[in-house]
């Protein structure tokens, strides 16, 4: 009995439920008035609207990249009717073999459906633009869609802005269907570590097409419609005219400069050097382009600032006249003679002349080698730690908390580790307990293994201008006209060396340029405090390196200047850095004229400059 | 003729008929779904109606041999078959090709079979056995236990294939256990449980919970409070809760995207017409531009390549809804009604427990397909893939079907030579 009321339950709940599809039918098929314009045969339709990149400009607010319209021509497929194939290819300048292989690519690709506008081709020419449009009636099924382009302003500071290309399959299948088929993405540099902001959101229309493909209206009154969503402008923290400048001091140099102003962690300027015009990858040749330059043996798409690790050579000397003092082996007041070099046992590190013996801001002064194998010997070797590795692991840290041996967290894509060997890493090579201060000497004069990003040097710089901290160095300055909302762009990182060592440093520093190795790099009244490196790498000859800070009290800037294989620090980096730290602080660089000849001229490429209109014709050599 | 064998009019005809129709109708609308007016060919073997034309015979080949052998070698070997489609959906996981995001197939030179649509059938035949075993009450709570287990195995391994929409079908055997004696409360129970699930996704589960605190307050100021009853009362209230802030859970942390967006979609919290909610909009579209009489065979525009590539299996009532309107719709629905209506009285008339619990597994599965599928099309049920029986294009789902059906047919057929030889 009870079965038998059980399946009349189960009839009631079937009938119910058809019952209730019927009435949806009715509702969907007889009343709903909205449905009754369907009933023409209607497709809907999808249609992208394109949101115009966000704007970047410089420190200042000088615009460096703004938008450009490109035209490109979509076809629907299944729209496509009566067309004069003819008349078609020969406004669009293919031939007919070109047509049919063109819509077989299209068939081919991702995301392909007959009824979704695809790409056919890409950026029309104006004039094509021009013709097509008066024939558009006739090409059934094609649609020229307005898209933007970038356009860069000033050839520089290509790898800081980046370039934007077309998303590959792997970034359609991950953004979960929002980008399609020749959507721009961010692929470097800013353009691409804020492509959030600055891509914007695409809209979405739906509009209803007769089966002629001629727009009936929109679907629903546009209830399901998206309006697109512009990028938000940035404003980078580079000094356009700084960043010019570094680049004209540069040019047929290889090497790199950073800048950064040390209270704020903002990079004034970034150069890698060589560099490219950033419009070449603008527009149909971009392709071609970016494999010219993939080519180009000197690496000019290699972000050196930030991924390039260099011996620092003897600017490291400043780091370790900090470390020892922490380390209580150091004094302002530590002397040690210099005979021609470092003379330990069999071992020897040549110097240079100079007085002798001297204290420590002297030594920092004339940049001393003995002395700081010394200074290195008593960090390495401390009685304090019992062991070596203890003390060694205790010197890791110390870099580590410069900045040194990791990345830093700077807000472009590619930034590089450098690398500091931890004590493992010569574990391996000598044999646990068989190593110590003197198997590892020439690290203490910036030399051997270590690898320091021009980032990390100027980051370093700048943690020394501020007497003991540096805030991450980072490249957007404000997005929409508010500060970059990336707390860590506000905090102070505190080193491991007390405030009240750097004073005797950055004094040694100071007369470096006073009356030092840099003196070349002296300027009439800014109280610049510098440091020299000839660093020996295995490439040639040595990098020539400088690192700086300007003005003493209260510095305004801090810079970083490695050119490769140029030899002494003073020769190349130092007048670089002179210069750019003039033309930064007093808004201009003409006091010295010869030296920016000197600077400009400079081809240190070892290869004959062509045809560069913005070089000079003839070399100095 | 020996006593095995079927008469032929003790097979039940309607069903037959019914099931014939259904499949050439199906084929129609496959073939109207991607017919244009440049390639007309219904023999063409690239095309999905080409497939399907193979697959129908296949599995008309099939369905005869079904109605040839002898009936008691489902009884016999149930667990075998069960055994056999388990072994099947574990070997996906060794074997099974990707197709659409889920790893549920298997390549079989151009073709591809999805064991968990056979699974189903496995599964009829051990519940059916298991329950109509000797010493067998349902009132027994390991009875229970073991049966809910039966139908939960493949269940959860068509989950872990990432099959959501055919796992859920196996909850239809729910149905099946409520008229073998699942009290009707728990299925009452179940679904509420489903509304608060669904209330929780679409309202902060703590409004949800306040409410039911309310509820609860008013109720115990109205009623006759025992201590038992105010225990009872907040122990309902905590569970509710507890169940309403897991859902949220899962909703938010083990989801997946797709699935999050399909739900959200369904419950109207967003309109996504890129994905989910285009292939709803453009079934709305297709269905509603129909009108009262449809716009006739092969004349429907909405159809044609929209739903790429669900437009021939999911989708496909919506070519029913377009070319034939609100009467094709209508006929079609009651149709279906009249087929579960037959089946059902055809489950009830066995005299034999396994024969009816087989019966009404059968039917329970046609009408949950029913129930989601058209549902789906409707935009009254989420967008869960499964398709509709004899009608959507798939070889799998089709012959799956036809086994499950013809199967039943066989074993009817035989209890009315039963009900001839006690005369």
């Amino acid at each position: 009995m009870e079965s038998q009321i059980k399946q009349k339950i189960l009839l009631g709940v079937f009938i119910f439920i058809a019952f209730v599809y019927v009435i949806r039918l009715l509702t969907l098929q007889i009343f709903d008035e909205s449905y009754i314009r369907s009933a023409q045969n209607n497709v809907l339709q999808e249609q992208t609207i394109y949101p115009a990149r966000g704007l970047l400009m410089d420190r200042n607010n000088d615009l460096l990249v703004y938008n450009d319209n490109i035209y490109d021509l979509f076809v629907t497929p299944e729209q496509v009717k009566n067309l004069d194939t003819n008349a078609f290819c020969e406004v669009i300048g293919i031939t007919k073999q070109e047509f049919i292989d063109r819509f077989e690519k299209i068939k081919r690709q991702k995301g392909y459906a007959i009824y979704r506008p695809s790409v056919f081709e890409k950026q029309l020419t104006m004039a094509t633009y021009a013709r097509f449009q008066e024939m558009l009636f006739d090409f059934q099924g094609f649609d020229v869609v307005v898209r933007t382009d970038r356009k860069y302003k000033y050839k520089n500071a290509a790898h800081i802005m980046g370039y934007i290309g077309e998303v590959t399959e792997k970034m359609i299948e991950n953004s979960n269907g929002y980008y399609r088929m020749g959507d721009f993405i961010g692929i470097s540099g800013v353009e691409r570590t804020y492509e959030k902001e600055l891509g914007g959101v695409k809209g979405v229309r739906y509009v209803l097409v007769d089966s002629k493909s001629r727009a009936q209206g929109r679907y629903k009154d546009g209830e399901f419609d998206t309006v697109a969503v512009a990028g938000k402008k940035i404003n980078l923290t580079i000094d356009q005219k700084l960043q010019e400048l570094g680049e004209q001091l540069m040019q047929n140099k290889i090497g790199s400069v950073v800048a950064i102003e040390p209270s704020s962690g903002e990079i004034l300027s970034m150069i890698s050097s060589p560099t490219y015009d950033p419009n070449l990858f603008v527009g149909r040749d971009r392709g071609n382009h970016y494999m010219e330059l993939l080519r180009d043996p000197s690496k000019p798409l290699f972000n050196r600032p930030i991924a390039a690790p260099y011996p620092p050579g003897s600017i490291f000397k400043v780091i370790m006249s900090l470390i020892g003092q922490q380390e209580q082996v150091l004094y302002p007041s530590t002397a040690y003679g210099c005979y021609g070099g470092f003379n330990s046992g069999g071992l020897h590190v040549g110097c240079h002349a100079h007085g002798s013996p001297l204290p420590l801001q002297g030594a920092i002064a004339v940049s001393c080698n003995a002395y700081f194998c010394h200074v290195y010997r008593t960090v390495v070797n401390n009685p304090k730690y019992r062991k070596v590795e203890d003390a060694y692991n205790k010197l890791y840290d110390h870099l580590a908390s410069f900045g040194m041996g990791r990345k830093l967290g700077v807000d472009l894509y590619g930034e590089g580790t450098g690398f500091v060997p931890k004590a493992t890493y010569y574990d391996k090579i000598y044999g646990r307990n068989h190593w110590q201060a003197l198997t590892t000497i020439s690290l203490g004069i910036g030399q051997g293994e270590l690898g320091i990003t021009p980032l990390q040097m100027a980051n370093a710089t700048a943690l020394v201008a501020n007497r003991g901290y540096y805030i991450t160095p980072h490249i957007v300055k404000s997005i929409e006209g508010k500060k970059n909302p990336n707390p860590e762009y506000n905090v102070k990182h505190w080193s491991t060396v007390d405030t009240s060592y750097f004073p005797v440093v950055i004094n040694g520093m100071e007369d470096v340029v006073n009356h030092g190795t840099a003196y070349i790099a002296k300027i009439p009244g800014i109280a610049i405090c510098g440091k020299t490196g000839t660093a020996q790498n295995p490439h040639g000859k040595d990098h020539s390196i400088f690192f700086a800070f300007a003005p003493k009290d209260n510095p305004k800037i801090a810079i970083a200047v490695v050119v490769e294989n140029a030899g002494f620090g003073a020769t190349w980096a130092a007048p670089i850095a002179s210069l750019m730290i003039e033309q930064y602080l007093t808004k201009k660089h003409d006091t010295r004229p010869y030296l920016v000849e000197r600077m400009m001229k400079g081809n240190l490429t070892h290869k004959p400059i062509l045809n560069d209109s913005t070089a000079t014709k003839t070399s100095k050599h | 003729m020996t006593q095995q064998q079927p008469k032929p009019a003790s097979i039940d005809w309607l069903v037959l008929t019914l099931y014939c129709v259904f499949v050439i109708a199906g084929l129609l609308c496959i073939y109207a779904s991607v017919y244009s007016e440049t390639n007309p060919d219904i023999y063409d073997m690239d095309k999905n109606y080409g497939k399907q034309l193979l697959w129908i015979v296949v599995s008309a080949f099939l369905g005869l041999l079904i109605l040839l052998v002898d009936e008691k070698l489902f009884y016999a070997f149930a667990y075998g078959f069960y055994g056999i489609t388990i072994l099947m959906l574990l070997a996906t996981f060794a074997i099974g090709a990707e197709i659409k995001g889920s790893s549920s197939w298997i390549r079989i030179g151009s073709f591809q079979i999805q064991p968990a649509e056979f699974a189903k059938f496995g599964t009829a035949l051990a519940l059916a056995k298991y329950l109509s075993g000797y010493n067998i009450d349902f009132k027994n709570w390991k009875v229970k236990a073991i049966s809910m287990a039966i139908i939960a195995l493949p269940m959860a391994i068509i989950l872990l294939q990432n099959e959501t929409g055919s796992a859920l079908v196996f909850a239809s055997f729910s149905l099946v256990l409520y008229r073998e004696g699942l009290p009707g409360w728990l299925l009452v129970v179940g679904v509420l449980l489903a509304v608060l699930g669904v209330m929780a996704l679409l309202i902060k589960p703590l409004y949800i919970i306040i409410g039911l605190a309310v509820i609860a307050i008013a109720f115990l100021a109205m009623v006759r409070r025992t201590q038992l009853l105010v225990f009872l009362t907040i122990g309902m209230v905590i569970f509710a809760s507890a169940y309403v802030s897991s859902i949220d859970y899962v909703f938010e942390n083990v989801m997946q995207a797709h699935q999050r967006t399909r739900i959200n979609v369904l419950l109207g919290k967003e309109v996504d017409l890129k994905g989910a909610g285009y292939n709803v909009q453009q079934s709305l579209i297709a269905i509603g531009s129909g009108g009262p009489l449809g716009k006739g065979f092969l004349e429907g525009t909405q159809n044609k390549f929209r739903f790429v590539p669900e437009q021939s299996t999911d989708f496909i009532f919506c070519t029913i809804g377009e070319e034939f309107g609100f009467l094709g719709s209508f006929l079609f629905i009651s149709i279906y009604m009249l087929f579960l209506w037959r089946l059902m009285v055809m489950a009830e008339r066995q005299r034999n427990k396994f024969n009816r619990i087989y019966g009404y597994s059968l039917v329970s599965i046609l009408f949950f397909h029913f129930l989601i599928n058209i549902g789906m099309t409707l935009g009254l049920m989420p967008v869960i893939g499964i398709p509709l029986p004899f009608f959507s294009y798939g070889g799998s789902a089709l012959l799956s079907f036809t086994i499950l059906l013809f199967i039943f047919i066989r074993l009817d057929a035989n209890r009315v030579n039963e009900l001839k030889n006690f005369d």
